[in-house]
């Protein structure tokens, strides 16, 4: 699966939408979890921090943390997911988690693109 | 799993392998003013015939013959027999964690039952395999509720067991949880005006306990409906099991906590006993502790497994739902024993004489003027508070001299209730023995009163 070059993208494998401010993990973070079976987010109005844990997903596996790709407010939460989380495994760069409103839009500069993180991962499975 | 010792053989071997001289070289690294030089304080072995004599006389030293009147959170009920006959199989007795579901499936169908009795007697829809007991169940249902609101503000009534109260203390003190106590109206229920100024937005939850340490019954829909107006979270807390066979279930709180002591297990000093935590379905993924659910296998046979395990320490470490991480489980296999022993039709009955033995002592203890009953006119289940003339530490001393155990003195926590103690009576206490104390509380009475 290609990776969105609108997106931008973590070295925790989270993606951002700049525009709308979307929030999520990447097919290749949800093909290494497995079946998704639970998501923990933050509440409307919660702040989120560069780099730092602002939920959980849940795989019959393990449980991971999510790494916020920029400082912002949370806006939105998608509601959707705490029924059926699955809509990560299905459609991983679809089914957002949160919509933050940036910050410091120059962070955003500092995430990797859809090429470099292709990359990334490549080397990561290597 | 068996467990075999090395033999003096086999140490001398493993320290020539490494090339320690003694198993004291092992240790070369700890100074030597921290070593103990001497041998331990510990007395020899003895033969078997020894330690047969040896507890033969110390069982003398039980307080046989005694009457008991003490409750507060620890009940002497009827044991059958059955329970230490079932639990005593080594398939049970033995067992360690069942992980391994192919191998343990008799260990997780009790515990599935153990979860499913507790459902149906606290109305909640789910069950945890068992926490240690009462307080840290209270405790651990705290925490839950902090998890599942993201709220900080706890309100803690007073009328909850004072060291169940404590616990909770030592777990919110290194929670950055506020945690204040809500007090109590003279008819020893929470007091309602309090708790509806107390409660807002940032509380995170209530907990309050029915029967709750006065052996009163709170009025839990009206605090319900208060806690939840807030978006706040109701804990009930059950200290004394037995009541959930004539008390109404607490339905309306969001997580039950409960010891189940008096389901079939000895008072023993104090422990082990079996905490419980239920709760409604939507906070599962917060709740904490072992659950077992039942699936069907690859051939569609019915069999249990532990379940959503991701929620504990061995797979989310730090970030685990808490870190109790066993459970009671034989202790919670004598307590589903018990509650199949006696059914449905058994635990009325059960319920029932307790409450008529208090209500016939309560009565008695009052009407020959042996003390005076507080809180008279609350319904309650099987305790009750006296207040005396003499204060309860004397007339306690005096009663035992008559093989009485008194009520349990009250004045440590609640120094505002003067000579007031609390008073339990269970189905093993008899009418001759009820009739016995309250005549030697009468006794005392008049005595205090001439000499004041």
């Amino acid at each position: 699966m290609g990776y969105p070059e609108s997106y931008r993208y973590t070295r925790e494998h989270e993606w951002i939408e700049v525009g709308a401010g979307k929030v999520g993990i990447t097919d290749y973070a949800q093909s290494t979890l497995g079946d998704i079976v639970f998501v923990e987010l933050p509440k409307v109005g919660a702040t989120v921090e560069k780099g730092k844990v602002f939920g959980s997903v849940e795989s019959v596996k393990a449980v991971s943390d999510l790494y916020s790709p920029v400082t912002g407010t949370v806006v939105e939460v998608n509601e959707e997911l705490t029924t059926a989380p699955e809509k990560i495994n299905t459609d991983a760069h679809g089914a957002w988690l949160l919509k933050v409103k940036i910050t410091d839009p120059s962070q955003v500069d500092e995430l990797l693109s859809a090429e470099d993180y292709e990359k990334y991962v490549k080397e990561e499975t290597h | 799993m068996r467990y075999l010792p090395k033999s003096p053989g086999e140490r001398i071997e493993m320290l020539q392998q490494i090339g320690a001289g003694s198993i004291d070289d092992l240790f070369s690294t700890i100074p030597q003013e921290y070593r103990l030089e001497r041998d331990l304080e510990v007395p020899r072995q003895m033969g078997e015939s020894e330690i047969v004599d040896y507890f033969r006389n110390a069982s003398l030293r039980n307080a046989a013959g005694y009457t008991s009147f003490l409750g507060a959170g620890a009940y002497r009920h009827y044991r059958p027999v059955v329970i230490d006959s079932l639990v005593q199989r080594g398939e049970f007795l033995t067992s360690y964690t069942p992980y391994q579901a192919e191998i343990t499936q008799g260990t997780l169908q009790a515990i599935f039952e153990f979860q499913t009795m507790i459902c149906e007697l606290t109305g909640m829809d789910i069950a945890n395999a068992s926490m240690y007991d009462g307080s840290t169940g209270a405790a651990e249902s705290v925490s839950m509720a902090v998890r599942v609101t993201r709220r900080s503000g706890v309100f803690v009534a007073r009328t909850v067991h004072p060291e169940y109260r404590e616990v909770m203390h030592t777990y919110a003190q290194h929670q950055g949880l506020e945690a204040e106590t809500i007090g109590f109206g003279d008819d020893g229920r929470l007091d309602l005006a309090a708790l509806e100024q107390s409660v807002s937005e940032e509380t995170a939850c209530v907990l309050v306990q029915s029967p709750n340490f006065f052996g009163v019954i709170e009025d839990i829909p009206a605090i319900a409906e208060m806690v939840h107006k807030k978006g706040a979270l109701l804990i009930v807390s059950i200290a004394e099991a037995i009541s959930l066979g004539v008390v109404k279930p607490p339905v309306e709180a969001d997580i039950v906590s409960m010891e189940a002591q008096s389901f079939g297990v000895a008072l023993s000093f104090g422990g082990p006993y079996c905490g419980v935590i239920a709760a409604k379905e939507q906070y599962l993924r917060q709740m904490p502790g072992r659950l077992v659910g039942e699936t069907v296998d690859t051939e569609g046979r019915r069999g249990f497994v532990l379940t959503l395990s991701t929620r504990e320490q061995h797979i989310r470490r730090e970030k685990a739902t808490s870190n109790i991480c066993t459970n009671q489980a034989l202790v919670a296999l004598m307590a589903t024993i018990f509650l199949v022993v006696y059914g449905k039709e058994g635990m009325r009955e059960l319920a029932l004489h307790n409450l008529a033995k208090a209500d016939y002592a309560a009565k008695q203890f009052s009407s020959m003027g042996g003390g005076k009953l507080l809180f008279a006119a609350a319904s309650r289940f099987n305790e009750f508070v006296l207040e005396t003339a003499e204060a309860p530490e004397q007339l306690n001393a005096k009663l035992l001299k008559q093989k009485v155990i008194g009520g349990l003195p009250l004045s440590r926590w609640y120094p505002e209730l003067g000579h007031a103690s609390l008073w339990c009576t269970t189905e093993l206490n008899t009418r001759e023995q009820i009739d016995h104390a309250a005549s030697l509380l009468q006794l005392d009475s008049e005595e205090a009163l001439t000499r004041a």
